[in-house]
């Protein structure tokens, strides 16, 4: 993301946040490390005079980080997100969040295709879909609030690309992968490019509003799995948590709460509004999907490949501030 | 999370990561089956339709009268009374309108088939929607495809054998909200012989608590073929009649309909159905023979 708007001339300063260091090596974005819940956001935020926030750090996998740091991370850091943004005097004029389309849930009950508007159809029981919900209700009241700023939510369908590590993406690239026995339902990807993209699309145009983000078109998890030359491995309709558990924890398997409805119900969401706003996906789900294989396949191949970029704070600050460096202007 | 500000150009710096332009390609993929957004397969109904045919012709002898009413293009919820333990009537009316008008036809019916294992995907693949209202709007308006729909629900199919060819109420009458929402017509479908392929002697209320189903039947055929029952139909004659389409005169795309206006609809729709049903019964002479 960042690097997506650095090479954007328009853009004067771009600031980094958060509790680890940068992978990618970086123009000319700073960077500043932060506790999981942005309490040091309102300084900053007053200090730098920031007009946009771009609020991409909600956790949607569960198996990541326990329930309590989840709940820190997503709901008490938004909330100290959107108090630093909404504070008096506040130069904030954008908030982008980076939600899920988690938010809908899956059951047998959902339409085919969720528009923006509809609401789940069944509670939500799962901690990661309960934050997400928290937070987006934080967001509107926000919001409302703040009638002078641009507020967007994205919901994004599950990401699939060459890097991003879900559950999904583990289970795909494992040679065996779990389904749930007599169901095979339609799932919706989006490609981690598109989400990039996404974000950037709505940050540059300031587009303001709540939009599901996703590929076009749905595919059934047994062809997924057949795209990604995996063997389905059928858990049993009744009982498949304690059936999965020791899989889990075998490491043959990764099933967390929110992905046992997805392999039975499956979710998709209708992107129509965000093509209104100007958007469109470069990859359809299936696309997503493919994107996906092609890199494990080279992984296979030549290995993990090595983090390309460490973070050296006193090298990025030379670099920076210097007076020994050239910069040498390039033309484009 | 990053934070910028924009203002005047300051640097001129080559990008890092070329952004992607509009006229750069994309990628769809090649898909490997033919499953649609529904989960319906045109090869799958296909092979069941070519299973299905011999039933159809030699079985139930299916005879359709006023085919003709059906467009041949263009949106239609079609309705029909629902009968039999395990209905029959909705793989009739599925495969005689794909065979005979050569368009694709989908069935909606209760969430509940979802949560089968099996039978659920299997439904799905040879043409089941759910029946939401979303749903049905897409396929009637936005794909201008026909949909069949049962307004009995389950109240249909778990009546007993006593209470055959006594339409049911019409549920709340969603199915001419829905109809008049996507501008297209109802055009109601009498079923007779149906009732008579699995009827229902009488119902375990308390094993269909017990198993969170809507109905456990106790059927004819179970009686005389004990397990076997449940998948074979008694022989029945079918006949069926296609009435006139029965447009509504308001705006489509309305948020909310006039609810009396809707039950008025519903009524007369059910009415009309339940008279026709009345008519075919007293042209016939036999249950098996027609």
């Amino acid at each position: 993301m960042a690097q997506a708007l650095e090479s954007d001339p328009e853009v004067e300063m771009i600031l980094g946040m958060g509790t680890r260091e940068p992978t990618v090596p970086l123009e000319r974005a700073e960077f500043v490390r932060a506790d999981q819940t942005y309490s040091i956001l309102s300084r900053i935020v007053r200090a730098t005079q920031v007009d946009t926030i771009v609020h991409t750090f909600l956790v949607v996998d569960s198996t990541r980080v326990p329930g309590r740091a989840l709940h820190e991370i997503n709901v008490i850091g938004t909330m100290n997100l959107l108090a630093a943004a909404g504070q008096s005097g506040s130069p904030v004029r954008q908030v982008v969040v980076k939600s899920s389309t988690l938010v809908y849930g899956s059951a047998s009950t959902d339409p085919t295709w969720f528009r923006e508007e509809m609401g789940r159809t069944s509670p939500a029981r799962t901690r990661v879909e309960r934050s997400l919900i928290e937070v987006e209700g934080f967001v509107r009241d926000f919001a409302e609030d703040n009638p002078a700023t641009v507020v967007t939510v994205l919901r994004f369908a599950n990401v699939l690309g060459t890097d991003i590590v879900t559950p999904i993406s583990t289970n795909l690239s494992h040679s065996l992968c779990p389904q749930v026995a007599g169901y095979d339902p339609l799932v919706q990807f989006v490609e981690e490019d598109d989400v990039v993209r996404c974000l950037e699309h709505v940050t540059r145009h300031r587009v303001p509003g709540l939009y599901n983000v996703a590929g076009e078109g749905r595919v059934p998890w047994s062809e997924v799995a057949e795209i990604c030359g995996t063997r389905l491995l059928p858990l049993p309709p009744v009982g498949t948590r304690a059936f999965a558990a020791p899989l889990v924890r075998a490491g043959l398997i990764e099933f967390p709460p929110e992905l046992e409805n997805l392999l039975r119900y499956g979710r998709g969401v209708d992107t129509s509004r965000l093509a209104r706003s100007g958007f469109t996906t470069r990859y359809t789900s299936l696309g997503a999907v493919e994107s996906f294989i092609r890199a494990v396949r080279l992984r296979r191949s030549i290995g993990k490949t090595p983090p390309s970029y460490t973070y050296e704070q006193d090298i990025e600050q030379f670099f920076r501030h210097s007076s020994a460096v050239v910069n040498t202007p390039i033309d484009s | 999370m990053s934070v910028g500000e924009e203002t005047s150009p300051r640097l001129q710096r080559a990008a890092l990561v070329p952004l992607p332009r509009a006229d750069e390609p994309t990628f769809a993929g090649t898909r490997l089956s033919d499953v649609d957004e529904w989960g319906r397969s045109e090869h799958m109904r296909e092979l069941v339709r070519r299973m299905y045919a011999p039933i159809y012709k030699h079985w139930f002898r299916v005879e359709w009268e006023g085919l003709e009413k059906i467009p041949r293009a263009g949106g239609a919820l079609l309705v029909a009374n629902h009968a039999a333990a395990i209905p029959s009537d909705a793989p009739v009316i599925m495969h005689g309108i794909e065979e005979e008008l050569g368009r694709p036809l989908y069935g909606l019916a209760d969430f509940f088939f979802r949560t089968i294992p099996w039978v659920g995907t299997t439904w799905s693949r040879v043409g089941g929607v759910p029946a939401h209202p979303d749903n049905a709007l897409r396929i009637l308006r936005d794909q201008g495809q026909l949909a069949l729909v049962f307004p009995e629900g389950t109240k249909g199919p778990s009546k007993t054998y006593a209470d055959r060819y006594r339409l049911r109420r019409f549920g709340r009458g969603g199915f001419v909200e829905i109809a008049m929402r996507a501008g297209v017509p109802v055009i109601p479908i009498a079923v007779v012989g149906a009732e008579e392929s699995m009827p229902i002697l009488m119902r375990l209320p308390n094993l269909a608590k017990a198993l969170g189903v809507p109905y456990v039947p106790v059927t004819a055929n179970m009686l005389l073929f004990g397990p076997l029952g449940l998948a074979l139909y008694f022989p029945s004659k079918f006949k069926l009649r296609v009435l006139d389409p029965v447009t509504f005169d308001v705006p489509p795309g309305q948020e909310r309909y006039s609810k009396s206006r809707i039950m008025e609809e519903a009524e007369n729709i059910r009415m009309a159905l339940q008279e026709t049903l009345y008519d075919m019964l007293r042209e016939r002479r036999s249950v098996w023979f027609g």
